[in-house]
């Protein structure tokens, strides 16, 4: 079966996904139906002197009562979770042996303190000429935070084939994932890859740079109300953790082996903005660029989009510049948009991934995950927001929008199974 | 599915030995000495930037301002390449990757935090307040996105234009060679008909020293040739390629400067001894089915990676040359650097000669104008990969 464009359809047949909300695809779909919150006080380490103290942490049980994780460990251990999870659903290939490629999304990673701290103490002296020579023969430390380090220690446990590409398009990291891999299936380079996105960046670092930039909300009494996409009151995202993996497929190739197809991944657009290193240009023309590029992809008209997984972020920027590019795309009849975001936070290098996989549940389902913390609309956001509960609805195709910092946009649709 | 024919019609050069395809065929022809810094970071020698006149590709200051050198290096030389290929009005629907690695750290900052933190109390607690402290009034706004991966990418979309699409590839050695492979397999499908692909590395950083040490295959001390060393100098370099299919680039009259046949990677788990050259003997036949008559070797020194690249070498019966030996090693910017200087050699009809002092075939006469190059990669750790380019007719 081959698309409009003459290349093969591309199946979903495994997903998986962690967030603050839960372990599992189970757990946090029926926790975002319900209009739960994963936003927590942060409990990991000390917030002192800490402008947002809040956040949607997945802490991991086996760093439990010890130190917390770096960051590549925990996006490893979660990357890895998702995946187990994706390909088990998927019942493709044997353990540690999959018969595809891995694209693997992920957030840039760098040594930490607590080995800086080491280091500087082994070595008697602060100076990067002192911890430079104390890291000889730390293959421990090389081997960690190489950027490839994460991605080829997925590829040997779960077998995957060539060379892992790990990637970052900012907050559309998992949406590029995605896309690489649906690219590589109607190539023709593979049958069968693993696309994930993953990010467990909340450490105190992170969030005093994304301070600086003012994009965190600052709602820190209220974690579970911080998270306000489309509303009035909106006032910066909620930095969050997870990961969700997409086992694609070409969909011949996997109704002959008698998988279960969750859906399809009809269609991917981009677009990369010039305007500003952290806002979209006011003419919208990337975002609508990458929603339109990706309708045309998947061969669909605007009328054929039932439902929208927005970006979403909740800060006043992105959620007005989104409804401004839905009004382009769509017009009068824009179909409803929600944020899962407003439960989830924003899992920046997994959230494209992870709201691909909601996506893909709302197909199955037939019901919108809403967005919550809808308590006062804000009249320059026009769409219907699917305000706090969720509801059914007829849902054939969906977009599902990822916009980054530095410009980078992704928009997929994804669909149910042919009839 | 037909494919297209991909050519290379830009490149844009920048290592220690200058920047642009005239100062690097110059300079490799009339057999260059490498060009080191044996000092500012002894005992680890690097090659360093050569001056830059930054306002010729980044004219507007605050841009400027808004990266550190690494991204700045690359914004440049992405700036080179689509000069090069004289496509600047070609910008708006070029696709780009890059291969990228971290942007510095605030170094000044990291080691007054280090010297009240280090040893105190515990970063769980008491400690842990102290760095917030520290982090929330010393770091710099501009810094963060300088330090971001997927913002050499975004600064050349706002520098130059550059608004088909963006990707940020990670991952060393590999990321760079997989760019150029996904960047040529795009165009040679039919989703765009010109594309940006490259990479940057700035070796004159204590936290890039501190990342590579850990790995056993640095090199200490004043510089030494290549085959002498087998370990990793490292050198400030980037490359970008605009590639463009064939079809697009002789429709508007560009120069192309070389075909790019094809790019294949692996990476196998190295886990034996032969795991790697095994894996690029079988990646070879898919480049170059009909052979090479020379090769640009990305050997990067590393002394595992070495005896993989050598034995899958004497199977080749070709002159090769180590660019690494006289620009040091240029991680993520290496492999489209190569690729780079492939093309250059194949638009001048000429080779280098000799690079080491063990390049085999060093004198040039079995090497005098190749009409195919095959460039190699084998990752410091991880990644095996080759990338086939053949001389273009003239238009």
């Amino acid at each position: 079966m081959r698309d409009h464009l003459g290349r093969p359809l591309v199946a979903v047949t495994g997903i998986g996904a962690v967030t603050s909300l839960g372990f599992g695809v189970q757990d946090n779909w029926s926790r975002l139906l319900s209009g739960q919150s994963g936003i927590r006080h942060i409990t990991r380490f000390p917030t002192d002197h800490l402008k947002t103290t809040i956040a949607g942490c997945v802490d991991l049980p086996e760093e439990k009562g010890g130190e917390p994780f770096t960051s590549p460990v925990r996006v490893e251990r979660m990357a890895s979770f998702a995946m187990e999870e994706a390909v088990a659903a998927a019942s493709i290939g044997s353990k540690g042996n999959f018969p595809g490629p891995l694209f693997l999304g992920m957030p840039p990673v760098e040594l930490e303190w607590p080995d800086r701290f080491a280091l500087a103490r082994q070595a008697g002296d602060p100076s990067y000429a002192a911890m430079v020579e104390a890291t000889a023969g730390r293959r421990d430390i090389y081997e960690t935070y190489l950027f490839g380090g994460v991605g080829e220690r997925l590829a040997a446990r779960f077998g995957t084939r060539g060379a892992p590409i790990s990637l970052t398009t900012a907050c559309a990291t998992g949406a590029s994932a995605i896309q690489l891999g649906v690219e590589a299936i109607q190539r023709g380079e593979c049958t069968a890859c693993i696309a994930v996105g993953a990010d467990g960046s909340v450490h105190a670092e992170a969030l005093i740079r994304f301070s600086l930039l003012s994009a965190l909300s600052t709602r820190n009494e209220e974690p579970e109300k911080a998270s306000r996409p489309f509303e009035k009151n909106r006032a910066g995202f909620v930095m969050a953790e997870g990961a969700a993996t997409l086992v694609l497929e070409d969909y011949e190739a996997a109704k002959a082996r008698g998988a279960t197809i969750i859906g399809l991944v009809s269609g991917c657009g981009e677009r990369a903005d010039n305007f500003h290193r952290t806002r979209s240009n006011p003419d919208g023309r990337a975002i609508v660029g990458a929603m339109k590029n990706a309708l045309d992809d998947a061969g669909l008209a605007p009328g054929a989009i039932s439902y929208v997984n927005g970006h979403g972020t909740g800060t006043p920027e992105n959620d007005k510049m989104e409804n401004f590019g839905m009004r382009a795309v769509f017009g009068e009849n824009a179909p409803p948009i929600s944020s899962n975001k407003s439960m989830i936070g924003h899992t920046l290098s997994a959230a494209g991934a992870l709201e691909a996989a909601f996506s893909l549940l709302t197909i199955r389902d037939q019901r919108l995950p809403p967005t919550i913390n809808h308590d006062e609309p804000d009249p320059t956001i026009t769409l219907d927001v699917v305000p706090n509960v969720a509801r059914d609805a007829s849902v054939k195709h969906v977009l599902s929008n990822s916009f980054g910092f530095g410009g980078q946009n992704v928009c997929l649709v994804l669909s149910g199974e042919p009839a | 599915m037909t494919r297209k024919d991909v050519v290379i019609t830009g490149i844009g050069l920048v290592s220690a030995l200058g920047e642009g395809p005239d100062a690097h065929w110059d300079a490799l022809s009339s057999g260059a000495k490498p060009v080191v810094d044996e000092a500012s970071y002894a005992p680890w020698t690097v090659h360093p930037l050569p001056a830059l006149t930054l306002d010729a590709q980044i004219p507007k200051k605050g841009d400027q301002r808004q990266m550190e050198p690494w991204q700045r290096l690359g914004t440049y030389a992405a700036g080179l390449a689509i000069d090069d290929a004289g496509a600047r009005d070609l910008v708006a629907d070029m696709h780009l990757i890059v291969a990228a690695g971290g942007g510095e750290r605030d170094v000044p900052l990291d080691e007054q935090v280090n010297a009240e933190l280090a040893n105190g109390s515990d970063i769980q607690s008491q400690g842990g307040a102290r760095l917030n402290e520290m982090l929330a009034t010393g770091l710099r706004p501009t810094l963060f996105l300088a330090q971001l991966s997927n913002l050499l990418a975004g600064n050349i979309s706002i520098v130059h234009g550059v608004t088909g699409s963006s990707r940020t590839f990670m991952g060393e050695e590999s990321a760079a060679a997989d760019a150029v492979r996904i960047a040529h397999a795009r165009l040679s499908e039919g989703r765009g008909e010109i594309a940006l692909v490259g990479g940057a590395f700035t070796a004159q950083r204590w936290d890039m020293l501190l990342l590579y040490r850990g790995h056993d295959g640095m090199w200490q001390g004043p510089h030494r040739p290549l085959s002498e060393r087998q370990a990793m100098i490292l050198g400030s370099m980037a490359g970008f390629l605009v590639l463009e299919t064939e079809e697009s680039a002789r429709a508007r009259g560009a120069r192309i400067l070389a075909r790019l046949d094809a790019v294949a990677s692996d990476a196998t788990r190295r886990t034996a001894p032969g795991e790697a050259a095994e894996a690029a003997r079988n990646l070879l036949p898919r480049v170059a089915p009909e052979g090479v008559d020379t090769v640009i070797s990305g050997a990067s020194g590393d002394p595992a990676a070495w005896a993989e690249e050598e034995a899958f070498l004497s199977g080749l019966d070709a002159p090769v040359r180590r660019p690494a030996n006289l620009i040091g090693h240029g991680v993520e910017g290496a492999f489209p650097a190569h690729v780079a200087l492939a093309a250059l050699a194949l638009s001048r009809g000429g080779f280098y000669p000799a690079m080491d002092p063990a390049d085999p075939g060093a004198d040039a006469g079995d090497a005098a104008a190749p009409s195919r190059i095959l460039v190699t990669g084998f990752g410091q750790w991880r990644g095996e990969a080759l990338a086939a380019l053949s001389r273009a007719e003239k238009n």
